[in-house]
């Protein structure tokens, strides 16, 4: 694949990694934290972790949408998708993610509830004209990079003049929850984490650009490097964040240059402002409530918004008190620091989020992460 | 869900959308969201939308940096 298989050569990773250990500073700690599930994936797929010196260690961050929607926003949907004039499209991660009491929409499907798996928002659009008898709800969820899809097919129903179709909107926003995990009091309460640097979201910086970070870079003192998905990726922004900290700078740094621009992508940006607007506040697994970190539809748009439409109410429920997720999705614990990883949660019978989606740190630990201590046990 | 691919714009169609090929296996996706797309561009997808168009010299120059970086660190031991 051109653009891929390029940024995966195995002896320039080496390269890299020799490079790295030559300018770390065996005496001081590189804690780095990648935001991002794609990020999360890549560093347990390519064994990254085993290429770093010990002391520059990757803390794994709560970037995957799937796993930080709340339980409670799980349930509201399989409520709406019990009744019997909605057809509910999702994306297929969100089938298998836990909502209370073991529900999930899975099982709410099984039971007779209309729930459809869809690739894109433009298979939404083609049920909701292919059923006008039918009410269409999409279960809109993840960050900068999902919403522009969702932004267009809103304005495409409006254009067609779909009176069937609405939104279950539960798009976040990445700098409000990275923010948050700096500076919420709340954190104290598992332990904070010490943080040296973040390794940007890839895609999410397609849509935004890199200059949302840059206050936060300058408010906190840290840096952030902006990184493709690609192993060779992850390896130069690692290398870049061990510049920055050595030289005891903070800056926004783009090592994806051949994807993210400093603006961003404008036409769909404008594409969500016009129909989106920012939300007090949203409830993210694991963070708690975070201020302005979510989004909904402007009022003018309110026949499409399922939560209107519909007269949702906001249902609330805890998480499994065993479930790590929340103190995993923050970085201050490991997915083998769970008492219920691999025994009773693995993907085919998830009790946490984290080990839904192939993003979420537990579940990246389960496919790739597992054989790695079992080998390593061995060796010692 | 987050994970998204290169892929080659190998057809302009109606609608905004357009044909992709991804490793010779052709896909049809919204290009809604990029603005002066042809034949040929490099294109990310992520869930059937085009995010942003790959910069062909950019990519260049990050692998020309990249070689150039991984030979910095020679003569330490691994
Ligand atoms: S292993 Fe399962 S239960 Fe434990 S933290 Fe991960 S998702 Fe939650």
């Amino acid at each position: 694949m051109k653009y891929a298989d390029e940024f995966r050569d195995k002896e320039i990773a080496l390269g890299l990694a020799r490079t790295i250990r030559a300018e770390t500073d065996p005496a001081r700690p590189y804690r780095f934290m990648e935001f991002c599930g794609g990020h999360t994936h890549a560093i347990s797929r390519y064994g990254l972790e085993d290429m770093l010196p010990k002391n520059v260690r990757m803390i794994h961050g709560p970037g995957c949408p799937v796993c930080v929607l709340p339980a409670g926003r799980i349930d509201m949907a399989i409520r709406l998708a019990e009744r019997a004039e909605i057809i509910l499209c999702v994306y297929g991660d969100l089938m298998r993610v836990p909502g209370s009491q073991g529900a999930s929409l899975l099982k709410a499907k099984a039971r007779g509830a209309d729930v459809r798996m869809v690739y894109s928002t433009i298979d939404a659009i083609r049920i909701a004209e292919e059923n006008p008898e039918r009410e269409i709800v999409f279960f809109a969820i993840g960050f900068e990079t999902t919403t522009p899809p969702t932004a267009v097919m809103i304005r495409l129903a409006e254009k067609k003049q779909l009176s069937n179709f609405s939104v279950f909107c539960n798009h976040v926003l990445t700098p409000p929850a990275m923010q948050n995990i700096l500076e919420s009091p709340d954190i104290r309460n598992i332990g904070r984490v010490e943080i040296d640097g973040f390794v940007g979201p890839a895609h999410v910086s397609t849509i935004i650009g890199t200059a949302p970070y840059e206050f936060f870079a300058e408010e906190f003192g840290k840096p952030v490097v902006i990184s493709g998905f690609e192993p060779l990726d992850m390896m130069q922004a690692i290398l870049m964040l061990v510049r920055q900290v050595n030289e005891g700078r903070h800056e926004v740094e783009n090592q994806y240059s051949r994807a993210v621009t400093r603006d961003g992508n404008l036409r769909a940006k404008e594409e969500v402002s016009d129909i989106f607007e920012l939300r007090d506040q949203f409830e993210w697994r694991g963070l708690g409530q975070v201020p302005y970190s979510g989004l909904k539809l402007k009022r003018t748009y309110a026949t499409y918004d399922a939560e209107v439409r519909f007269g949702m109410n906001e249902l609330r429920v805890d998480d499994n008190p065993a479930c790590e997720c929340g103190a995993i999705l923050r970085g201050v614990k490991k997915p083998v620091d769970c008492k219920l990883f691999g025994t009773v949660c693995t993907p085919e019978t998830p009790m946490g989020s984290c080990m839904v989606s192939s993003e979420g740190a537990c579940a990246a630990h389960w496919t790739y992460g597992r054989f790695r201590d079992h080998q390593q046990r061995r060796a010692s | 869900m987050c994970l998204a691919i290169p892929a080659e714009v190998t057809k302009l169609l109606p609608d905004e959308m357009a044909i992709v090929s991804i490793d010779g296996v052709s896909k049809e996706i919204s290009v809604a969201l990029i603005e002066n797309l042809v034949v040929g561009d490099y294109v990310i997808i992520h869930v059937g939308y085009a995010l942003t168009k790959i910069d062909p010299e950019e990519a260049r120059r990050t692998l020309e940096l990249l070689r150039e970086l991984s030979v910095e660190g020679q003569g330490v031991a691994p």
